[in-house]
């Protein structure tokens, strides 16, 4: 299992460094973005530019960039936003939004999903499973930004109950009640299809778990269906619904850039979308890495869960 | 099995000899043979939901073929009046629903100059009055149903005299009033709508700080403003006149139809009939225009042509690059098997986004845009078909039948293409059908964001369409609703078609979810 993990987190960083090669390379080969000259100098640019390095050599210029991450977790500057500013920590203060965000959208979808999806496979083919199942078929397939115009129209225009945007973290500290107010509608429009996704999930799994012949070993036994369900179905169905939700809790960090923009979240998306609408390649290279980071991390950590919650998975075998 | 069994004895006689003059061989079966794609196609019919979504595909898909050939409008239509006007279809108007018409909550002076131009148009434009209440400054306010289309009523245009002879020609010969009289000029700073085209009548207060109120008759009749003059033939107007303009009461005083400047005539026309005589057919615009004055039922059908093909070539290229690679790889296994994955791995882990920004940046000037974006969909788009074909060849390439081609000579390619390929049909042309939603919701959501920019003169696509209703989500919620409707209805089309066709393709997987 350790070895299996060592391997895994190995080659996790071998893809890493190779994606973010060709990336850094393929960004550098770009033209730089023109010199916007309202009361800038020029040569002070051009000189900047110089000292920079951006007129060496790519491998050169990929060099420094490297020994910069690798000696002082540098990830250079801001260029053409938030100028002068160090990339690292402007991603640093845009992080805590995203995460709010996804991570309350996503503690509201866990319970309904697994209460949706467990009442359905309890209920298989009758007509609870039936409705749960058309209604998840349809939440699953409508956009999140569908969902985030209703929500918007509704909620925030209609009823007036929430404020369009989400509150600045000057005004409201993050985990009071007026911050969390106003990413409701943004907590909702996400949460709608994660809660589709588990609930499928869910209810897939446990109907499977539920006919199998432990089942009915458990109910031989003497133990009421309820026990049984919960004692034995819902544990083995865990075993592959944890994973799912561990890989989620990951993934939240990546965010959702339709919805950042929709309810103008300062989120990463929104970083994302503003570096390479004003090409800011600083940007745009350290937020490349991090969505890179998080995808490969978040499929490592589903892998590795499955190991872990159970032991009978053996990692690391061939098939 | 014991051969101690009581057998009854039959008597020798009761034995016959064989036929061993004829060819023994089976009969011929009665029934048609059932083949791959029919057992399939049997399945797939007991699928309800499975064929209603197939019609609904078929539906929206003829919807984007035929609405762009025959629609009044184009995608490069654009009416600086009609905008933001609301879903009109006349087939519905006498429901009173689907009728252009929305609430507007006004003051005195704005209920006023709505109903002045129902009177003046004889088309009504406040269709009711739902409320009407004064506050606690003494102002009163109405809340009226605004017709969207009658409230554009008149505007100036310049014509040439060739244009202003030939409108007063169609005037003579169908007999409807395009052309209207021009009004004196205001001293007010109360213009509403069209740079003041629309104000006929005169006010109560005409000092420049005028609020707008109109200033009635004792009957309750707006009085009119026009310009007047001695001249009959004023500026070569010589047709169809307005009812009360016969002359007045010294049998001299006629209103005035047009003003001579630079370029030839200022004319004060009434913009629907303008309209029909410039285009040939009503101003009607089954969904509505957005705030560019563009019809959104053509520019919709516009965006889901270029969405349908897009995402039919992206998942078409897909479906072969990933087949051929996943046959390699499955089919050989091994080190080759081992190096392809690591490829695809790579591959898979570039974030799309990532993926469709940087084609966009390198690509777009060169290529374009949606060359560059189909470019970024296949890259990292082949490898999940691919890794279906490469299992589905794991799992056949030991099966005896495969050996016993081989043994008879069967060459690699025969093997693959004949033997294996077939049995991972199902599996890929699922594949590709659950992969053409995922292509259509990530175009519009890159269109949408601006990461690319597929809005040009004559091309539309349906994020373009959203992020252009998004700023009137609360006043005109319709510019976004038709095109979200549309995305999420062939959305879930689209995945209860593709889980149908799984089920009916590979029914030991139903009920599964990937």
């Amino acid at each position: 299992m350790g070895k299996y993990i060592v391997k895994r987190i190995l080659l996790m960083f071998l893809t890493l460094f190779i994606i973010m090669t060709i990336c850094f390379i393929l960004i550098k080969l770009l033209p730089l973005p023109a010199i916007r000259e309202m009361g800038r100098d020029v040569n002070l640019i051009l000189a900047k530019r110089e000292q920079m390095g951006y007129n060496k050599p790519l491998l050169v210029q990929y060099y420094l960039f490297l020994k910069n991450l690798i000696t002082n977790w540098d990830w250079g500057v801001g260029e053409q936003m938030y100028e002068t500013l160090s990339v690292w920590n402007v991603l640093i203060t845009k992080l805590p939004y995203t995460v709010m965000v996804n991570l309350y959208s996503i503690l509201l979808a866990i319970p309904l999903g697994l209460i949706f999806g467990i009442y359905a496979a309890l209920k298989k083919n009758r007509w609870q499973d039936h409705v749960v199942s058309t209604l998840v078929v349809l939440f699953i397939s409508v956009p999140s930004y569908v969902y985030a115009f209703i929500v918007q129209y509704l909620f925030c225009y209609k009823l007036g109950w929430f404020p369009l945007t989400v509150e600045s973290q000057e005004v409201a500290a993050f985990f009071s009640l007026r911050m969390i107010r106003s990413m409701m509608p943004a907590i909702l429009a996400l949460g709608f299809g994660v809660t589709a996704g588990l609930t499928r999930y869910t209810r897939a799994e446990l109907s499977e778990v539920l006919t199998s012949e432990f089942m009915l070993l458990a109910r031989t036994k003497g133990l009421t269906k309820a026990q049984a369900t919960s004692r034995h179905a819902l544990r083995n169905a865990m075993v592959v619904i944890l994973p799912m939700i561990i890989g989620e809790f990951i993934g939240i960090l990546g965010g959702s850039l339709i919805i950042e923009k929709i309810f103008a979240i300062p989120g990463v998306g929104s970083l994302y979308i503003t570096a390479i609408n004003v090409r800011d390649y600083n940007f745009f290279m350290a937020l490349t890495v991090f969505y890179t980071f998080i995808g490969l991390a978040s499929s490592i950590m589903i892998d590795i869960s499955y190991g872990l919650i159970d032991p009978r998975i053996r990692m690391g075998s061939r098939k | 099995m014991n051969n101690d069994m009581n057998l009854p004895s039959f008597p020798k006689e009761k034995f016959q000899f064989a036929h061993k003059d004829d060819r023994i061989h089976d009969l011929r079966f009665e029934t048609k043979p059932i083949g791959y794609f029919k057992d399939a196609w049997l399945r797939f019919r007991k699928n309800k939901s499975a064929v209603v979504a197939a019609v609904l595909i078929l539906l929206l898909l003829l919807f984007a073929i035929i609405v762009p050939f025959v629609s009044n409008y184009d995608v490069t239509f654009r009416d600086g009046y009609y905008r933001t006007v609301l879903p009109k279809n006349p087939a519905f108007e006498f429901l009173g629903i689907w009728n252009g018409v929305n609430t507007h909550r006004e003051s005195q002076a704005g209920y006023d100059y709505f109903r002045s131009i129902g009177i003046e148009s004889k088309r009504e434009v406040v269709k009711g009055v739902s409320d009407k209440r004064v506050d606690a400054n003494g102002i009163t306010y109405y809340t009226l149903k605004v017709d969207s289309y009658a409230k554009v009523g008149y505007v100036y245009v310049n014509l040439t005299p060739a244009e202003f002879r030939q409108m007063q020609d169609y005037q003579d010969e169908t007999g409807i009033q395009v052309i209207y009289p021009l009004q004196e000029s205001f001293r007010t700073n109360y213009v509403m709508g069209n740079m003041g085209a629309n104000l006929w009548y005169k006010l109560q207060d005409p000092r420049s700080t005028s609020d707008g109120r109109a200033l009635l008759d004792e009957d309750g009749n707006y009085i009119p403003n026009y310009m007047t003059t001695d001249n009959k033939e004023q500026a070569g107007y010589t047709s169809l006149r307005l009812e009360n303009d016969n002359g007045g009461e010294d049998g001299n005083t006629w209103f005035v139809y047009g003003q001579r400047n630079q370029s030839g005539f200022k004319v004060r026309v009434d913009y629907y009939e303008y309209f029909k005589y410039q285009r040939g057919h009503e101003p009607t615009f089954l969904f509505g225009t957005n705030a560019y004055g563009q019809d959104i039922f053509t520019c919709l059908a516009a965006g889901a042509r270029l969405s349908f093909l897009l995402a039919i070539t992206v998942s078409f290229i897909n479906f072969v690059l990933g087949a051929i690679y996943g046959a390699i790889a499955g089919y050989y296994g091994g080190r080759t098997d081992m190096t392809m994955e690591r490829i695809a791995d790579i591959l898979a882990s570039v974030p799309f986004i990532v993926a469709a920004t940087l084609f966009q940046m390198h690509l777009a000037r060169r290529i374009g845009v949606l060359g560059s974006l189909l470019f970024a969909f296949v890259l990292t788009g082949w490898v999940g078909m691919s890794s279906r074909v490469r299992m589905q060849f794991y799992r056949f390439k030991r099966q005896e039948y495969v050996l016993a081609a081989r043994t008879l000579g069967a060459n690699d390619r025969r093997i693959i293409m004949k033997h294996i390929f077939p049995n991972a049909i199902g599996t890929i042309i699922t594949g590709s059908v659950l992969a053409i939603p995922g292509v259509i919701f990530t175009e519009s959501m890159l269109s949408y964001l601006n990461i690319i920019n597929l809005e040009t003169s004559a091309l539309t696509s349906i994020g373009t369409m959203l992020a252009a209703g998004q700023g009137y989500l609360s006043t005109f919620p319709h510019i976004i609703t038709f095109p979200a409707l549309f995305i999420s209805i062939l959305m879930i089309s689209f995945n209860l078609f593709g889980n149908g066709l799984r089920d009916a393709f590979n029914p030991s997987l139903r009920g599964a979810d990937e």
